[in-house]
């Protein structure tokens, strides 16, 4: 009795996270991620093809803050190339890296000025501040994603509902001016950012039909590494960590029946 | 039990050291020490926590070294830490999942003490020495939970620390919040003493530990008897009997701490922390960490807001005078046929009160029907809050006193030694 009644606790108090899960809109459409699970890891090319959704879409309006060119490299990044455990070497990176401007400075003469990114620059921010990134979207705030798939409940899935659930508004409901309708969003479901997807939205390098669905998964991936880049790490070591500890458990059982062995207790 | 000495010091030079710093008369008699032979893994857990706390502690010594106690930098230094610092993808989660896993032991080793009378006499000392850490680490949790500065640290320390407002102005409440605050609002004074504090408590904790364990030494354990030591066949010494069998329980630990830690290390954290702090946008529900919720649902579930506060404070409080309520002169509910049953049934009602502290107070746990508008009406948390609030009061309160004198217990073994071997069933 007591041990279930414990065990009962143990539950409860674990999914009281999950309670908290409830949020304003519709229910999330779940997907199979790769990442999902004991053994999840990132699919490498889908989170590579979402890099280029984020580049070519998403980054002129949200940045991506903790994210620095040479971590797309790093080991369990979308990039990451045995050949060069130093991603600052990987010439992938290199050239990403490049594509960016960064405003560097002050110089000598006291002046800022542009320079083409390099591996250790971090993921510029499209805007100047946080007040230029209001004024240039009718006073809502495109926020950081560097995050974001850890900041909302389900935060995958919610993510890929929000960018594959805009929908034209239900009959007799007049949006506010600017906005979009998308049952989906956390803050109620008018949102200020409009479709960022539609269809060829990108043409990616890979040949992959560039349909929303697609963008919407591969973004995803992308964004779910960029919130959680040890992932692949933290599982493998979880894996040593479970296995060595199980190993030691059954020793120490052993040792316990043979310390206890004339002892009836 | 005290008194006696299991060390010989042999060598020449432990004899010198023994005369003048007895240290390893210390180390030795703490663990060649006789307990009972008769504990069953509910006893596992003081070592547990042991293992906890030095491990928040190393955890937590090597964040402080990279972690940065400003508005402007908190949440970016933790974030630092996960990405980019040797190993912090893996101290940082295991230092705050860890704060959920040993809340989770410490609320199995009290409910261990309730259930088996370890609270009361001659072990009052232990349990009040329990409740004080069990308080520290309350505030080193609820300010450890600040430091990242998400959403839900800073609404979090505005919700808790605003409940000092309660206090009317003209007794100094004002005055004590702004007081806690170094300032007018939650903000960088309130973050840095929360850091300067959250470091201190834990040593505080070691500190009282030390007198939790030191008073243990002066009865032994109790056990699932309840029945005191009576003869030496009546117990084992604790090593190596019970370190190879605590080690054992730790190591089982240990092994779910590492699921939740390598595997949903976001399990028993909000999402809402993930956002930096932002005095200016209130989050749509503010709840504290789980370990909180059965308390946080007692404060609501008083309509007035210092009533509230009261009934709180007092819900802890009451558990100081546990070895005095509990009045049955048996320890052990195993023994008590009514006293085990209002034992589960509190049991139950703490976990609904924690169910209750997650939920918006107007929710339903129940549907019943609609009303004239077409809203659904049926019961509200808050009322489930309130009544399981009466009866974690009556618990102790009316339950405890009344059932110790009323309630008639189970003929009890002769001694341990009796149980064990089944000889006797006599009661005494
Ligand atoms: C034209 C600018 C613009 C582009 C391009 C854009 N967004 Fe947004 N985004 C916004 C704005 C503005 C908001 C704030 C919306 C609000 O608060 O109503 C926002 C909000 C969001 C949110 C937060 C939703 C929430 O729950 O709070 C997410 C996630 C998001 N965008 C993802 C993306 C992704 C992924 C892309 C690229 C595929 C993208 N956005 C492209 C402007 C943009
Ligand atoms: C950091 C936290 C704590 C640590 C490290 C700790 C450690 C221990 C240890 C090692 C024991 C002996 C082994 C056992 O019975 O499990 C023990 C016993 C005990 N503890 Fe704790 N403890 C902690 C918190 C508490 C709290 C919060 C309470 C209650 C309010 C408490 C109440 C007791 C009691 C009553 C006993 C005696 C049990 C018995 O002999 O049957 N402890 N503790």
């Amino acid at each position: 009795m007591l041990k279930r009644i414990v065990s009962l606790a143990i539950i409860a108090s674990f999914s009281a996270g999950a309670v908290f899960a409830a949020g304003a809109g519709a229910k999330n459409k779940t997907q199979d991620w790769h990442f999902e699970g004991m053994f999840g890891t990132y699919d490498k090319a889908a989170a590579q093809r979402g890099f280029q959704v984020y580049q070519e879409v998403c980054a002129a309006c949200h940045s991506l803050k903790y994210v620095a060119f040479y971590n797309l490299g790093d080991k369990g990044a979308p990039f990451y190339d045995p050949e060069y455990p130093n991603p600052n070497d990987n010439p992938v990176i290199k050239a990403i890296a490049k594509m960016f401007t960064i405003i560097d400075g002050p110089d000598e003469s006291g002046d800022m000025f542009e320079r083409p990114g390099i591996t250790a620059d971090k993921i510029p921010n499209p805007y100047a501040n946080e007040m230029a990134a209001k004024a240039s979207n009718m006073g809502a705030f495109p926020p950081d994603l560097s995050l974001i798939t850890r900041a909302r409940a389900d935060g995958s899935n919610y993510l890929y509902s929000l960018l594959t659930g805009y929908e034209d508004p239900p009959e007799g409901m007049k949006l506010s001016p600017g906005m979009s309708y998308n049952p989906y969003f956390s803050g109620g479901n008018q949102i200020a950012m409009g479709a960022p997807l539609t269809e060829g939205r990108v043409e990616y390098t890979d040949g992959t039909e560039a349909s929303v669905d697609q963008m919407a998964k591969d973004v995803v991936e992308f964004l779910t590494w960029a919130a959680d880049p040890k992932m692949e790490q933290r599982k493998r070591t979880g894996w040593v960590v479970l296995i060595y500890l199980f190993l030691l458990a059954l020793l120490l059982y052993g040792s316990y029946r043979a310390v206890w062995r004339d002892v009836k207790h | 039990m005290s008194g006696q000495s299991n060390y010989n010091p042999k060598t020449g030079i432990e004899k010198w050291l023994d005369a003048r710093l007895p240290i390893i008369r210390l180390g030795v008699d703490t663990m060649i020490f006789p307990s009972p032979r008769n504990l069953n893994y509910w006893w596992t857990f003081g070592a547990i926590l042991a293992v906890m706390l030095v491990s928040q502690l190393i955890t937590g010594i090597i964040l402080a070294m990279h972690y940065v106690p400003h508005p402007d930098m908190a949440f970016d230094s933790v974030q630092h830490i996960n990405r980019n610092i040797n190993w912090g993808w893996m101290l940082q989660p295991m230092h705050a999942v860890g704060a959920s896993m040993m809340f989770l032991a410490v609320y199995i080793h009290m409910f261990r003490g309730i259930y088996y009378g370890s609270a009361k006499n001659p072990r009052e000392m232990i349990w009040i020495v329990g409740m004080v850490i069990y308080l520290l680490m309350m505030a080193t949790g609820f300010m450890g939970y600040v430091l990242p500065w998400g959403q839900m640290s800073i609404w979090g320390a505005i919700v808790i620390t605003n409940l000092f407002s309660a206090i009317p102005p003209e007794a100094a409440g004002t005055a004590v919040t702004q007081w806690l605050w170094g300032g007018f609002a939650v903000d960088g004074p309130t973050l840095n003493r929360f850091f300067s504090l959250h470091y201190l408590l834990p040593f505080l904790i070691v500190g009282m530990v030390i007198l939790h364990i030191w008073a243990l030494h002066i009865p032994s354990n109790n056990n699932p008897t309840g029945i005191s030591i009576k003869t030496k066949a009546d117990t084992l010494n604790f090593h190596p009997y019970y370190t190879v069998k605590d080690a054992f329980a730790i190591v089982v630990f240990l092994m779910i701490f590492s699921y939740f830690l390598f595997f949903k290390p976001d399990s028993m954290g909000h999402p809402d922390n993930f956002i930096p702090a932002n005095p200016y946008s209130t989050p749509a529900h503010i709840v504290p960490e789980w370990y909180y919720l059965p308390f946080y649902a007692i404060l609501r579930a008083v309509p007035d807001k210092l009533m509230g506060v009261v009934a709180m404070f007092a819900s802890i409080g009451v558990l100081f005078a546990l070895p005095w309520l509990d009045t049955s002169k048996v320890r052990s509910m195993r023994y008590r046929p009514l006293a085990k049953q209002f034992f589960f049934l509190f049991v139950l009602v703490c976990l609904g009160l924690g169910w209750a502290g997650a939920k918006l107070p107007s929710d339903l746990v129940f549907v019943t029907g609609v009303d004239a508008d077409g809203h659904e009406v049926g019961l509200t948390f808050v009322w489930m809050s309130r009544i399981l609030t009466i009866y974690y009061f009556a618990f102790f309160l009316v339950i405890l006193p009344i059932l110790g004198l009323v309630e008639k217990p189970k003929p009890r073994p002769a001694s341990i030694e009796a149980s064990v071997l089944g000889t006797d069933k006599g009661d005494n």
